[in-house]
């Protein structure tokens, strides 16, 4: 058995994963268009704010490819897939052959048309390890940093740069930061935090153009920079699956066992929807603990075996310096809110479960929330009183936390 | 494997065993040197009490499908041969994402805030067996295989 | 006005190695210690403390120590600080002071004035570990005669028989008094010891029937707990005439120990003080005891041995006489010495005997009688060690009860407060928190672990004595001698004097 996987990141890493819990021999390829092994790739951000040393940045241990006997194919860029002929085909011209083949591509930056922005000497993404790195390199303590987009990834690269540059600005359309992760009180919290910390914001604008070393805005305001980050949005890297005829909604259409429209050929993590359990539909949802199930969900299935996603909840942990912000779910139905100082707690409940929640500051236990969120569990069914205050197991009946601490998990 | 399980009819609620963790993954050669190092160094075993008088300890389960593993960015977690939960320090970026998912609550921010910590069973100290059950006073935490 | 009372003991926290882990706080029932969040230290109060030593055992660092206080009255030895302070306690209060467990005063501890012989060069000593050692021993009545069938066959006469696998019980303590957990542990204990346990006056709760065969149940003057399958569970049935640490009158268990399951278990009502009248109203006489015994056996179709317990009181190898022939099968004798979970201090401290001379009294009057076998004697009252046992045994007894002896082994440190029932180590109350504080399954490995260890030491000195059986040991005075013991009480023990020989 062939198996041929196109990207290198966590689903594709999972998937190699669950091809090797079924099959141990079969030959797996990984045609990755970048030049180093597999990587987180949230931890550009710690990287560059030296959280973890860049040898250390690695998803897997060294002898990861090895053990699992991966062909990895790097810096070779996938342009095609000829379905009809099950081939892959590389920049380089060659062809790789497969019988199963998986498609974790991830997400491409977006870019809205700027009038100017190809005049624009320093711009730069912020999704890749080579991004990170080229944004580095242009660093420095006299410059003046344009980040359009203040959502996850343009927040993360403010974290990562602040400390290094004269000053950082952040633009965006929406009238608050986060503005799809976090409610207007948490958002704000956020922001004045980062105001502190020195970051201007801008928000409810977006750029005209750009002349020069200048934004102009559509508020008339001029903003003069020496970089510009461009972390407006993403979407899904589905152009392979899309040209070989792949049924593509926002992202892959895929069904619970990962295989998309097209025979033999999965996809997985950022590139796919699948089943959101807090929106009871599919999307992509664009996280990393996602990507793993679902990666490794269709290396399961490639090879064989048998296994579903039967879907993911949104998650997000985000730091920023030491400020930790968590949240899952949804933000439906009855709120009720702790809010003191920096710590911030809002649990949504909705037909008497929790569907989800947005909590800043004191993060101890976050997960039993979490967990609740997850398995939809009945608030009946646990002590609300005690857990609304604090996530604490011993919410739960007597029963249930002898199933959770003394059998098998 | 062997695991740690606790006995909720046995547990007094004393908190001993965070203590005993602490002291544990210290390095200190003498208990009574914790003194002061309040907030240095955190217990990676947690006791929970309820109001109607139950306490029981909460740490890492090594859970089979652990989601902790799945859910890092980094690759910091993963799993021994032997199913123990393992995390590496210097991997580890403290996004904190398996505090977001462990569903015990079993993993948390280290004292300095900048990486997680987890029960490692005594394994990464010089221990050798969990010091958490060879000094509960009641016979609360036990170290055994497990219905697995 | 209250006088102040300063505390007997004071607490003493050695701020150097106090690491705040505020374990001493969660664990003191009595709220000696506290942290001080202004001060930022653990602060503790003294005069809350009653020297139970759970905060010095379980302190990880061992910042704390217990010491006498130094604070004294003007020295008196007539009137000490102990006997002031009680006459204050009572000025204050009005009421009878109580006490729990056994008289702590300086009485004389016969055991500890006599001396074990052992064999030397005529007689040889026995090995343990490489001949067998005997220390079974069956308490009951025996027959003295063979009977036999026309064909010449011998018949069974043999009454019913409690068989120990070594010569130690458990002796009652009731639940109530004691804890679920303790008696769990005493009762698994028992069991694997190949012994028994004795449920004192407060019934046998449903959880502990499987232990039946393990079981001595009590009948006491208060019949708590007391019905058909109680008396049916169990090997042998126990009528407790009276108790060593309270002669002469009866129980008073607090309606606070009478916890739900107590209430059930002793079929009373919950949280109504338990009193246990001091005489048994239907026993007047030797006559009406033997009534009794016989509406037991009969209650029970002469299948099980039953024990009548007495306080050793001045008469009692006399009354031990009127026993021996009343039908019953066991008697208990309990010293002054003997433990109890609340009893009025003036009681526990001047009435009784102790159990040394009362056993060696009872012992030779039924020998005088000749009704020596139609009983087995157990003592109780203070049996602290094997030492203890052997001696007893060559004193007369058939076997021993222990109480304090399990208790300790169980985490007592005798503070001697059972009576406020929050006892921190789990054993002497019913507060579920603190219950919990005993681990039957810890419990019971250290009952067997001392019992295990005294039983090898029985042993070593029968062995040492050239004894292979602890039969052969049973009123063998010959293996005893006294030190500083005067004429009269040498007699009355009916052993010499150290240096005398046979």
């Amino acid at each position: 058995m062939k198996y041929v996987i196109i990207g290198n990141s966590v689903a594709a890493t999972a998937c190699i994963e669950g091809i090797r819990s079924v099959d141990k021999e079969g030959e797996i390829t990984v045609v990755s268009a970048e030049n180093r092994p597999a990587y987180g790739r949230p931890l550009i951000s710690y990287i560059m704010l030296g959280r973890i040393a860049e040898q250390n940045a690695d998803y897997r241990p060294k002898e990861f490819y090895e053990k699992n006997k991966v062909n990895v194919m790097l810096g070779q860029r996938a342009v095609k897939i000829d379905a009809g002929k099950k081939a892959v085909l590389l920049e380089s011209g060659s062809e790789v052959f497969y019988d199963k083949l998986l498609i974790s591509t991830g997400s491409r930056p977006f870019v809205p048309p700027m009038e100017g922005l190809d005049k624009v000497k320093d711009k730069f993404s912020f999704m890749t390890f080579d991004d990170m790195k080229s944004l580095s390199l242009a660093l420095s303590e006299e410059k003046r940093v344009l980040v359009l987009g203040a959502g996850l990834i343009g927040l993360k690269c403010v974290e990562g740069i602040a400390d290094k540059v004269k000053s950082v600005t952040v633009v965006d359309l929406a009238p608050r930061i986060l503005s799809s992760v976090l409610d207007e009180g948490s958002s704000s919290i956020v922001q004045k935090f980062l105001e502190e910390k020195g970051v201007n914001f801008v928000l409810g604008d977006s750029v005209l153009s750009f002349y020069g070393a200048n934004a102009r805005l559509k508020s008339g305001k001029e903003l003069p920079f020496d970089i510009l980050v461009l972390a407006v949005g993403v979407r899904p890297e589905v152009s392979l699956l899309k040209e070989a005829g792949g049924e593509i909604n926002r992202g892959a259409v895929v069904n619970e066992r990962m295989c998309t429209s097209l025979p033999d050929i999965y996809a997985a993590g950022d590139c796919a929807e699948g089943y959101d359990k807090s929106a009871h539909a599919n999307r992509v949802l664009a996280i990393l603990p996602n990507a793993a199930f679902q990666g490794r969900c269709a290396g399961i299935n490639m090879a064989g075996g048998d296994d579903v996603f039967d879907g993911g909840t949104p998650l997000n942990s985000l730091g920023f310096f030491e400020l930790h912000i968590m949240t899952a779910g949804v933000y439906e139905g009855e709120c009720s809110e702790d809010i003191s100082g920096r710590n911030y707690k809002k649990l949504f409940v909705k037909e008497g479960k929790l569907v989800g929640f947005i909590i800043i500051g004191d993060i101890r236990n976050v997960g039993i929330y979490t967990a609740l969120v997850r398995e939809g569990t009945p608030l009946s069914q646990i002590d609300w009183r005690i857990m609304s205050k604090c996530p604490l197991l011993s919410a739960y009946s007597a029963k249930e936390r002898d199933e959770k601490l003394n059998k098998g998990v | 494997m062997k695991r740690i399980y606790v006995k909720e009819n046995r547990c007094l609620g004393c908190r001993l065993c965070e203590w005993e963790c602490m002291y544990a993954n210290s390095g200190l050669d003498a208990m009574f040197k914790l003194k002061g190092k309040q907030g240095e160094i955190l217990p990676r075993i947690r006791v929970e009490d309820n109001p109607e008088d139950i306490h029981f300890a909460v740490n890492c389960r090594h859970c089979k499908q652990a989601i902790c593993v799945k859910s890092c960015i980094a690759g910091a977690l993963s799993k021994t041969d032997e199913g123990m939960v393992v995390i590496d320090k210097n991997k580890c970026v403290g996004c904190f994402t398996c505090v977001l998912v462990c569903p015990y609550g079993a993993i948390m921010p280290a004292a300095d805030g900048k990486a997680a910590q987890k029960c490692m069973l005594c394994t990464d100290n010089d221990r050798g067996e969990p010091n958490c059950v060879k000094y509960c006073p009641n016979g609360a935490i036990v170290f055994e295989e497990g219905d697995l | 006005m209250n006088i102040y009372i300063p505390p007997e003991y004071e607490v003493v926290r050695d701020g150097s190695r106090c690491i705040e882990c505020r374990v001493c706080e969660r664990q003191c029932a009595n709220e000696v210690h506290k942290y001080d969040g202004d001060l930022k230290m653990m602060i503790s109060d003294s005069t809350k403390c009653v020297n139970c030593h759970r905060c010095v055992c379980l302190c990880p660092t061992h910042a704390l120590k217990i010491v006498k206080s130094e604070d004294t009255y003007r020295q008196n030895s007539n009137w000490g600080a102990q006997t002031m302070n009680e006459v204050y306690r009572q000025a204050n209060s009005g009421g009878v002071l109580l006490s729990s467990m056994g008289n702590p005063n300086d009485y004389p501890v016969y055991f500890n004035k006599i001396l074990v012989n052992a064999s030397q060069v005529t007689n040889p000593s026995i090995d343990p570990l490489r001949e067998p050692m005997e220390t079974q021993v069956f308490l009951g009545k025996k027959e003295v005669e063979i009977k036999r069938d026309i064909s010449g066959r011998i018949v069974d006469t043999l009454s019913p028989q409690l068989s120990l696998k070594m010569p130690v019980m458990f002796s009652a303590m009731s639940y109530g008094s004691i804890s679920y957990n303790a008696h769990e542990a005493l009762a698994r204990a028992a069991e694997e010891l190949g012994i028994y346990y004795n449920t004192g006056e407060g019934g046998l709760h449903k959880d502990f029937y499987k232990y039946g065969k393990n079981t001595i149940v009590q009948v006491a003057s208060g019949r708590f707990g007391v019905h058909a399958q109680y008396l049916e569970a169990a090997a042998a049935i126990e009528i407790k005439m009276g108790q060593g640490a309270k002669p002469g009158i009866g129980g008073h268990l607090p309606g606070m120990k009478i916890s739900d399951d107590v209430s059930r278990t002793r079929m009373i009502p919950k949280g109504v003080d338990a009193i246990s009248p001091a005489p048994h109203h239907d026993i007047y006489s030797i006559e009406d005891l033997r009534q009794l015994i016989y509406t037991l056996k009969e209650a029970t179709d002469y299948k099980k041995p039953i024990i009548v317990k007495v306080a050793a009181v001045h008469n009692v190898a006399a009354i031990a006489s009127g026993i021996a022939r009343s039908g019953a099968d066991i008697i208990a004798i309990d010293g002054f010495r003997g433990g109890s979970g609340a009893t009025p201090t003036r009681i526990r401290d001047n009435v009784g005997i102790p159990i040394e001379l009362a056993l060696a009294q009872v012992d030779e009057r039924l020998r005088q009688e000749g009704i020596r076998e139609n009983v087995s004697i157990v003592v109780a009252g203070s049996i602290h060690s094997s030492a203890d046992v052997v001696k007893a045994i060559a004193l007369g007894a058939d076997a021993c009860y222990i109480g304090t002896a399990a208790l300790l082994a169980l985490g007592c440190h005798l503070c001697r407060s059972c009576h406020t029932g929050k006892c921190n180590w789990g054993i002497a109350t019913q507060r579920p928190d603190l219950v919990k504080r005993l681990n039957p399954d810890i419990g019971y490995k250290r009952l067997v672990n001392l019992l295990t260890a005294w039983n090898h030491e029985i042993q070593e000195m029968m062995g040492g004595m050239g004894i292979n059986s602890i039969e052969a040991l049973r009123s063998n005075r010959l293996m005893l001698r006294g030190v500083g013991l005067n004429e009269t009480e040498l007699r009355i023990l009916g052993i010499h004097h150290a240096g005398e020989s046979m």
